[in-house]
């Protein structure tokens, strides 16, 4: 019993890695872009959903929404203020841009919000629930599955959609996109408004449980890299299927071994996979 | 003409009162060198810290007659230096050992710092005094607690806080006692973050507890990074013990709190140490939920009027909270590291060195609730001793032992169920 408890929480964890690391993919597979500060968007959607909380008093719905449309337009004046024109420059300028971005939104956040842990209020949502014997507490069950829908529903949107196709025609062959009077530049603000938004939002789905501060982004920002690489460069299912088996991987490995092993588990099955399978589960060979 | 002959009267006048108003030369000031994590991880408890050391500062280079059982806090800056004033220079480790021990040798040999305070994490203590050993500048541990910070030969390092096995002792003398009032501990679980801090604490309470046949069920070490504790505590629920002893960080601590409400497992007692369940976060974020949890702490607040409460006043003047036991060992370490330079009488880092371990502070000229303040050959207190307290309501109140206790001990602990 108490091991289907254990795999209940890794999957709802899981759920919440690969809505945010869907995001990550999005920009890496459309630019070839490595973004170093997704992590940071993760805690800005947990800053945002802790202020609307705070000033307005809004639920999950409020706070979540709050998080996806500020961080929508912050990934969209990165893109347009930054991105665009080191896109440009060499490899290790790009790099460098969004690592000194990362550090700039975590130190701003330390100066605006202090060093210390914060977490929502325990009224924003509350209670767990026993399925035959099996507690799944509220906050994280709602996270858990709003996040896998999510991710379902942005990958609907780049294969279902018009949008979706010339997102995905810029990523193929940005000149072809051009002669078809696709903007890119307009395609490639939206990735990464929609990547923002997605990190933002897990970032207030996670808000619900777990307490925070401005250096946080860090531990999220590895964890997403680790799901992408093994889902596939730009493939948001692989994203997604990943996400689930950290999160199961990590929680089974604590629970059976120790918690100090999960990470090592983690990294080892990371490594083994890299050897056999480069290109991730679902990537493109 | 008379414009400049006005601005040249003016210059002159400004230059005399200025010359005026300088006292008699006054003395080198003294160079504190200080290592804090002020961001990262630990950043808040670095912060307040940091904040307490200023208190101190301002207790020693000020007039503060209200204090006078302090040594140093009535009569301005160090007297046995013809009033010198401390200068403190803080750096930021950020919880990083290797930084800290970098940043040591730049204090020592850029900022040339008389003597040394620090640093927190007894991860960047450990590499930091090995420094300042090497150079032959006296660093004062104010709270680290792992064992191994002293206990090395080392000659420059001393260390005013209780250590891992005091702490171990305390809480089987607790046990101890509440078995004699008919209460059942038969097995602890041990759950450590697993640096330097919590593994040391962690050993040398599996250690005591063996001695006192008390059964260790399960000790869970864990990162204390980690995003997610529920296979931890889950752990914990099929193990059943009679207290959990928590030896965690910040958010960590949090974390275990929300995890146990929502996987609905009370145990009859948790118990933290310290650290993380006194960080200024802890109790706005947890203490609907984790009512009747128990902590250790050598400071309180004490009555309106005491010594205590006044520090505490100034604390709540500069931060707008209570003074917390981590920053308050870090302010007393502070102190009695004054006190010895004022009786070395000169910055130079062997008199100092002497004159620390020539300290011998009695409990009433102390802040903390120390048994007094004196170093063996190693370098460590050993009259430091600690109470322990527990959360009611928003505020923890000391309630063992007997003699020290406020309130009366709440067991089993309320948790959520209040």
């Amino acid at each position: 019993m108490l091991l289907l408890q254990v795999i209940v929480g890794g999957l709802l964890l899981g759920a919440i890695y690969a809505l945010f690391s869907s995001g990550l993919t999005l920009i890496w597979g459309m630019m070839n872009f490595i973004n170093f500060a997704h992590g940071e968007f993760v805690m800005l959607g947990m800053y945002v959903a802790l202020l609307v909380v705070i000033w307005l008093g809004g639920g999950p719905a409020a706070f979540g929404f709050a998080a996806a449309f500020a961080l929508f337009m912050l990934g969209i004046a990165v893109y347009l203020s930054l991105i665009r024109h080191v896109m440009r420059g060499p490899m290790l300028a790009q790099i460098l841009s969004t690592f000194g971005l990362a550090l700039l939104l975590r130190y701003t956040a330390f100066w605006i919000f202090s060093a210390n842990f914060v977490s929502l209020p325990q009224s924003a949502l509350s209670g767990t629930l026993n399925v035959a014997g099996i507690l799944m507490p509220v906050p994280q069950l709602v996270a858990g599955l709003a996040a896998i829908v999510l991710t379902i529903a942005l990958h609907l949107l780049l294969t279902c959609t018009t949008v979706g196709s010339q997102l995905l025609a810029v990523a193929e062959d940005r000149s072809a996109a051009m002669l078809m009077g696709i903007r890119p530049d307009r395609m490639q603000a939206l990735a990464w408004g929609l990547a923002a938004a997605s990190a933002g939002i897990a970032g207030a789905l996670m808000a619900m449980s777990y307490p925070w501060s401005p250096s946080v982004g860090e531990t999220f920002g590895l964890t997403a890299f680790v799901v992408v690489t093994l889902g596939g460069f730009g493939s948001v299912p692989g994203a997604l299927y990943a996400g689930l088996i950290i999160g199961l991987i990590q929680a089974l490995s604590a629970y059976l071994l120790g918690p100090i092993y999960k990470d090592i588990v983690v990294y080892a099955l990371f490594a083994a996979l890299l050897w056999l399978r480069p290109q991730g589960l679902m990537g493109k060979a | 003409m008379s414009k400049v002959s006005a601005s040249g009267l003016f210059t002159i006048s400004v230059v005399a009162a200025l010359l005026g108003a300088l006292p008699a030369p006054a003395a080198e000031p003294v160079k504190i060198g200080i290592l804090l994590p002020l961001t990262g991880n630990a950043a808040a408890a670095g912060q307040a810290s940091k904040a307490a050391e200023e208190i101190g500062a301002e207790i020693v280079n000020g007039k503060h007659p209200e204090l006078a059982n302090l040594p140093l806090a009535a009569s301005e800056g160090l007297p046995g230096l013809g009033g010198a004033k401390l200068d403190l220079v803080f750096v930021d480790h950020q919880g990083n050992p290797s930084l800290a021990q970098q940043l040591a040798t730049r204090l020592i040999t850029q900022d040339k710092v008389h003597a040394l305070l620090g640093a927190y994490q007894s991860s960047c203590s450990f590499t930091a005094t090995a420094v300042a050993e090497r150079y032959g500048i006296p660093f004062l541990v104010g709270d680290s607690a792992a064992l191994n910070i002293t206990g090395r030969g080392f000659k420059w390092v001393f260390r005013s806080t209780p250590i891992a096995s005091d702490y171990a002792a305390t809480y089987m003398r607790f046990f101890d006692d509440m078995k004699k009032q008919g209460r059942r501990i038969a097995a602890i679980a041990v759950v450590n973050e697993n640096t330097d801090y919590g593994t040391s604490v962690a050993d040398s309470i599996e250690a005591e507890a063996k001695r006192s046949n008390v059964a260790v069920a399960i000790r869970i070490p864990y990162s204390a990074s980690s995003t997610d504790v529920s296979a931890q505590v889950l752990q914990l629920k099929e193990k059943q013990p009679d207290v959990v002893i928590f030896i965690s960080y910040t958010s960590d601590s949090i974390l275990y709190m929300k995890s146990m409400k929502n996987l609905d497992y009370l145990p009859p007692m948790v118990i933290g140490d310290d650290t993380g369940f006194s960080d200024p976060s802890f109790i706005p974020a947890v203490s609907d939920i984790a009512q009747g949890a128990m902590n250790r702490s050598a400071w309180d607040i004490g009555k309106p009027g005491s010594t205590t409460y006044k520090i505490n006043e100034m604390y709540k003047a500069k931060t707008g909270r209570d003074l917390d036991d981590t920053s308050g060992r870090n302010m007393q370490g502070f102190l009695a590291l004054a006190e010895a330079i004022n009786r070395a009488g000169s910055t130079d880092p062997e008199k100092i060195r002497l004159a620390l371990s020539k300290t011998d502070l009695k409990p009433e000229q102390l802040m903390m609730g120390y048994n007094g303040l004196k170093f063996d050959d190693t370098g460590q207190n050993i009259l430091a001793s600690t109470y322990l307290i527990q959360l009611k309501d928003k505020q923890y109140q000391p309630v063992w032992p007997a003699n020290a206790a406020a309130a009366k001990l709440d067991w089993p602990m309320a948790g959520w169920k209040h």
